[in-house]
């Protein structure tokens, strides 16, 4: 392949990310709405097309259209970053999950990953880790104790479940003994799925992950009743589209993240079963991908609306005397695991 | 000009902008966000050396991990009465401007008299083979295994010194 035919698939590629991920944020908001008027007996929105179905459009535009406000004591350029920083983040996370198996159009083998990255989990690592920022400057520059306080809860928490998440990837890479997405996928062929050879790792990492998103039952950063709105009580219109945008964004990055490192990514056993090849075959990996993730974040949504929101100096407990002893006893496990069945 | 220099200049600059800017701003937290874009440009440059894992260690490590602890720390201290204790200790500004140019001398001899690179043949694939996550933990844990042992044993140190001291104040 040229240089130019390198540039066009990749193009390609990003903005079809970037169309999926929009409208799915959108559809999500909307999701979690009729899921918790479903979790709390109620109808939810049904005013804004069939069903309520072009709320998400209606919410877009009244954000937009409300007036942007910055505090006096604000520090101006911080302000107008953070929200972007925390985009940014959400959006480029996505460039090294896999979302399906090499396919051949137009005579091109295609790898249906934006990026194939040798280190791509580090990438990952790395990225949230930055992820801390765009909360961190938020809360700084908006001058408002609300904001401060939640912005500084925030790097706490997100250092301290960091940690675990890291450790219990740590299990996921001695199984794959690669760095690569793809890598860990295809290591997961059949029911080999991480999240069945090593329960306790599962567990933590999707602990690790509400955590790292903010979610309930650890949306502290934000918590209305103590702290107004946390990180961004300051912030209105774009700007706190924006972050909302990021939130929710987050947690499909964090979806894929669990398919791709425990659920077995794009596979599915039944489909090796029953012998089709080629595209039949190719589309149903990628429905099967599209499917566990839509699962993953309907149980994202499920959990907010079910558990209530910890304590800080619980969450605090949970991430250091239980999430990362845990982490730790999985790599022992998976460890023993290889050691026992050579695998 | 190949694709690499006109990379490596435009990372260069910025890492040089930046830090310059890190020690001129007033606001100690505006220099901690220009220090992060240096340690971005820094990541880059290692990129260009084919050094994949130091680059991303870079950002995980400084950018992810340090720089939010030391943010956190300015944020809750009031930084604004800081400002004057250069200005108005003037011999303090001097040795450290006399420091500044002891080390720019050093480094600048070194790269001038030893000539680092001078060891290193231009073979691009055992440098991109050298640089992997793989080649560095093979490294690691054979031919260097005392020194990281012994690295991993001062932290724990460094771990257990820290709890200690935080340990007191609550008791």
């Amino acid at each position: 392949m040229s240089i130019l035919e390198i540039i066009v698939i990749s193009l390609i590629k990003i903005l079809l990310v970037v169309i999926v991920m929009l409208t799915t944020v959108a559809y999500l908001v909307y999701f979690e709405r009729k899921i918790s008027a479903w979790a709390q007996n109620r109808i939810g929105p049904n005013r804004v097309g069939f069903h309520g179905l072009l709320q998400p459009f209606a919410d877009v535009f009244k954000l937009l259209l409300k007036e942007d406000i910055v505090p006096d004591a604000a520090n101006r350029p911080l302000h107008t970053l953070a929200p972007f920083i925390a985009l940014f983040v959400s959006f480029a996370t996505y460039a090294v999950i896999p979302f399906g198996p090499s396919v051949n159009i137009f005579g091109y083998d295609i790898k249906l990953v934006v990026a194939d990255v040798n280190i791509g989990i580090l990438y990952v690592l790395a990225l949230t880790s930055l992820g801390v920022y765009g909360i961190t400057f938020a809360g700084w520059s908006s001058g408002s104790k609300y904001s401060l306080l939640g912005g500084v809860r925030s790097s706490a928490q997100m250092i301290s479940y960091e940690v675990s998440m890291g450790f219990s990837i740590a299990g996921v890479l001695l199984l794959s003994e690669s760095l690569r997405p793809i890598d860990i996928v295809n290591a997961q062929h059949g029911w080999m799925w991480n999240a069945i050879v090593q329960p306790i790792g599962f567990i933590t990492f999707v602990v690790s992950a509400f955590a790292e998103t903010n979610r309930l039952p650890f949306d502290l950063p934000e918590a209305e009743p103590e702290l107004v709105g946390g990180y961004h009580t300051e912030y209105s219109s774009f700007k706190f589209a924006g972050f909302f945008l990021a939130e929710y964004a987050n947690m499909i990055i964090a979806s894929c993240l669990i398919v791709t490192l425990y659920l077995g990514g794009w596979q599915n056993p039944l489909v090796d079963i029953s012998g089709l090849t080629g595209t039949v075959a190719t589309l149903l990996y990628v429905a099967s991908f599209l499917f566990k993730v839509a699962f993953m974040l309907f149980f994202f949504i499920w959990v907010r609306w079910s558990i209530p929101r910890f304590r800080y100096d619980q969450l605090m407990n949970l991430g250091w005397k239980v999430m990362f002893p845990l982490a730790l006893v999985n790599i022992i496990w998976v460890a023993a695991l290889i050691m026992i069945f050579n695998l | 000009m190949k694709i690499d220099l006109i990379l490596f200049f435009l990372l260069a600059g910025i890492a040089v902008v930046t830090s310059i800017l890190v020690i001129t701003r007033r606001n100690a937290i505006i220099s901690a966000v220009f220090l992060v874009l240096n340690f971005f440009a820094l990541a880059g440059l290692y990129l260009l050396l084919n050094a994949q894992f130091i680059s991303v260690v870079q950002i995980i490590v400084y950018a992810g991990a340090i720089m939010v602890l030391f943010l956190f720390v300015l944020m809750l201290l009031r930084t604004d009465n800081e400002s004057p204790i250069l200005s108005d200790k003037r011999p303090l500004k001097y040795f450290a401007i006399l420091i500044s140019v002891f080390v720019f001398v050093q480094i600048a001899y070194l790269l001038f008299a030893g000539k680092p690179s001078r060891n290193i043949t231009p073979d691009e694939a055992a440098s991109i083979n050298s640089g992997t996550i793989q080649a560095i933990g093979k490294e690691l844990y054979t031919n260097y295994i005392i020194p990281f042992e012994v690295a991993g044993f001062l932290l724990l140190a460094a771990t257990i010194g820290a709890l200690v001291l935080a340990k007191k104040k609550f008791e």
